[in-house]
């Protein structure tokens, strides 16, 4: 991942100011960085969404198209995850270089989307073992400012709620072949239920205290992290430890408690701003960028 | 092509546009805070943001080095959602591969890379939405993210594509005008001194059109420039505001 290079100094001020409460830009252990999120930022996209978290970048783009059931599953569409790591986050990611972070990335969405509830898969079927919807769900890392996992699953669930999935008819005719039938109307379409989808809550422990968010400086600092997986109502439905160092079975579950107070206060706002951006229609300014 | 005009008998093409006209041109530098210098433009529905990292000491191979001037590395990439299908691979693909040979050649001829010798200057250009006139579109962001980045530049480097259709030369052409299958041409100049740093030509072209073509490139090259030497302009102005000069 993207790192800087903090002398022996400034990890100790950064840790001491942790120990008081107070981080270098002022705020407290359970307190984000203003989070930018708009919706519907690439037009060729059946859904898009590009999330700002301080310094991290990204961008998202959802594209429906059709394809074939798994054979495990006939009756349900699947998603898929891409994760492009552009080298204009950090030089070190051109060619093939962001693919060990890129893969990495993949795997956490994919465990975190394979429980069931998360997306009603069923809803993407439109002829049994024939012919399904696949969402093909693209993420962009246009730049690396810490806390990557977090800004990505909230751009992922701001994309897959501005996602518009075109309704289609299905026709028999007499010889009993299908025929699908796009509807007329561009407007005519399906919306994803997101609020089972889940975000991911990183925390990492820096000293004896743990933070939510962290920069770049801070993750230097910290030697272990733990990532949550958190729905709206507070359940966790995966966890994954991340770092070289360890972690006592006391401080995990501080930091499951604290992980599931911050998730559904994450859950709320955002709800919130996509419903607000929603009602806005066409009159909201964009700030494309 | 059944049904659609390119250019219709009053002089509109499909987006409404005359024959000489551009797309809408939106440009703005400085996006990014952590690299060198960054740039974001729009020409119409294409969208690039162009990342300039350097001038730095080689990274990889150091043989790879050049003892008297620096070194200029390039890599084009379309995010996968930028295209109307799919794109499966963001770049290491040909056309990637060949667009970011262009940028390369295109970026040596403009950047005095005689003042940084054993040193590396690294562009990235990703294309966010694609609507045609993809390579110049990055080399436009690529401009302005060199010149936001400090980079000593012998001039902007502007460019534009241009096809031919009925008689009449067509500047700026969008992804339903390149679809087409007519001759195109990719230009990149540099304005005050009217060099051209990359000439690009497709399909077929009788060469007593050739002029008119590159003549219609060249002018809305140089309408380009008059709207990236403002867009820089208004910039340095603004940057120079806050930090209270």
């Amino acid at each position: 991942m993207a790192s800087v290079v903090l002398s022996e100094a400034e990890k100790v001020y950064i840790v001491h100011g942790i120990q008081a409460d107070l981080r270098v830009d002022g705020r407290g252990c359970e307190d984000y960085r203003c989070i930018e999120v708009e919706t519907d930022v690439v037009s060729n996209t059946s859904g898009s969404a590009r999330v700002k978290l301080g310094h991290t970048d990204i961008l998202v783009g959802v594209k429906a198209e059709m394809g074939t059931p798994k054979l495990e599953n006939p009756n349900e569409g699947y998603l898929e995850f891409f994760v492009d790591c552009s080298a204009n986050a950090t030089p070190e990611f051109e060619g093939r270089g962001g693919e060990e972070l890129a893969t990495e990335i993949v795997n956490t969405l994919y465990r975190i989307f394979s429980s069931e509830s998360t997306i009603d898969v069923k809803s993407l079927c439109i002829n049994p073992r024939e012919h399904c919807w696949v969402l093909y769900v693209d993420v962009l890392l246009l730049e690396c400012g810490g806390n990557l996992f977090d800004a990505i699953s909230i751009a992922v669930k701001a994309a897959l709620f501005n996602t518009r999935i075109p309704k289609v008819r299905v026709l028999e005719d007499e010889e009993g072949s299908k025929e699908i039938e796009l509807s007329d109307d561009p407007y005519d379409c399906i919306r994803l239920n997101v609020e089972n989808v889940s975000c991911i809550i990183t925390l990492s422990k820096i000293g004896c205290r743990h933070v939510v968010d962290a920069t770049l400086q801070e993750e230097a600092c910290s030697l272990a992290s733990l990532l949550l997986s958190v729905t709206s109502r507070g359940t966790l439905t995966c966890m994954k430890k991340l770092g070289n160092g360890s972690l006592d079975p006391e401080s995990i579950f501080e930091m499951m408690e604290t992980g599931k107070r911050v998730g559904k206060k994450l859950h709320t706002s955002l709800q919130k701003i996509l419903d607000k951006e929603e009602s806005l229609g066409t009159t909201r300014q964009k700030v494309s960028d | 092509m059944a049904g659609l005009e390119l250019l219709s008998d009053e002089g509109y093409r499909v987006d409404g546009r005359r024959a000489g006209e551009l797309r809408k041109v939106r440009a703005r530098m400085g996006v990014f805070a952590k690299a060198d210098g960054s740039a974001y433009i729009e020409q119409g529905n294409t969208k690039a943001l162009a990342v300039v990292y350097g001038p730095h000491e080689m990274r990889g191979s150091r043989s790879k080095a050049l003892h008297d001037r620096a070194l200029v590395n390039c890599q084009y990439s379309m995010a996968t959602f930028s295209t109307g299908e799919r794109k499966r691979r963001p770049h290491g693909d040909r056309k990637s591969s060949e667009l970011t040979l262009h940028l390369k050649q295109t970026f040596e001829a403009a950047i005095l890379t005689q003042l940084y010798p054993r040193s590396q200057i690294d562009i990235y250009v990703q294309i966010l939405q694609a609507d045609g006139g993809n390579y110049c579109a990055c080399v436009n962001a690529a401009t302005l993210a060199t010149i936001d980045a400090g980079i000593p530049m012998r001039d902007y480097v502007c460019a534009s594509s241009a096809g031919f259709i009925e008689d009449t030369p067509l500047a700026d052409l969008n992804y339903v005008e390149e679809a087409a299958g007519g001759p195109q041409v990719a230009l990149a100049l540099l304005p005050k001194s009217d060099q051209i740093a990359l000439l690009e030509m497709n399909s077929r072209l009788h060469e007593d059109h050739l002029e008119q073509v590159i003549e219609a490139a060249s002018k809305a090259c140089k309408d380009v420039y008059a709207v990236l030497d403002q867009v820089v302009r208004d910039h340095v102005h603004e940057v120079t505001t806050l930090l209270g000069e």
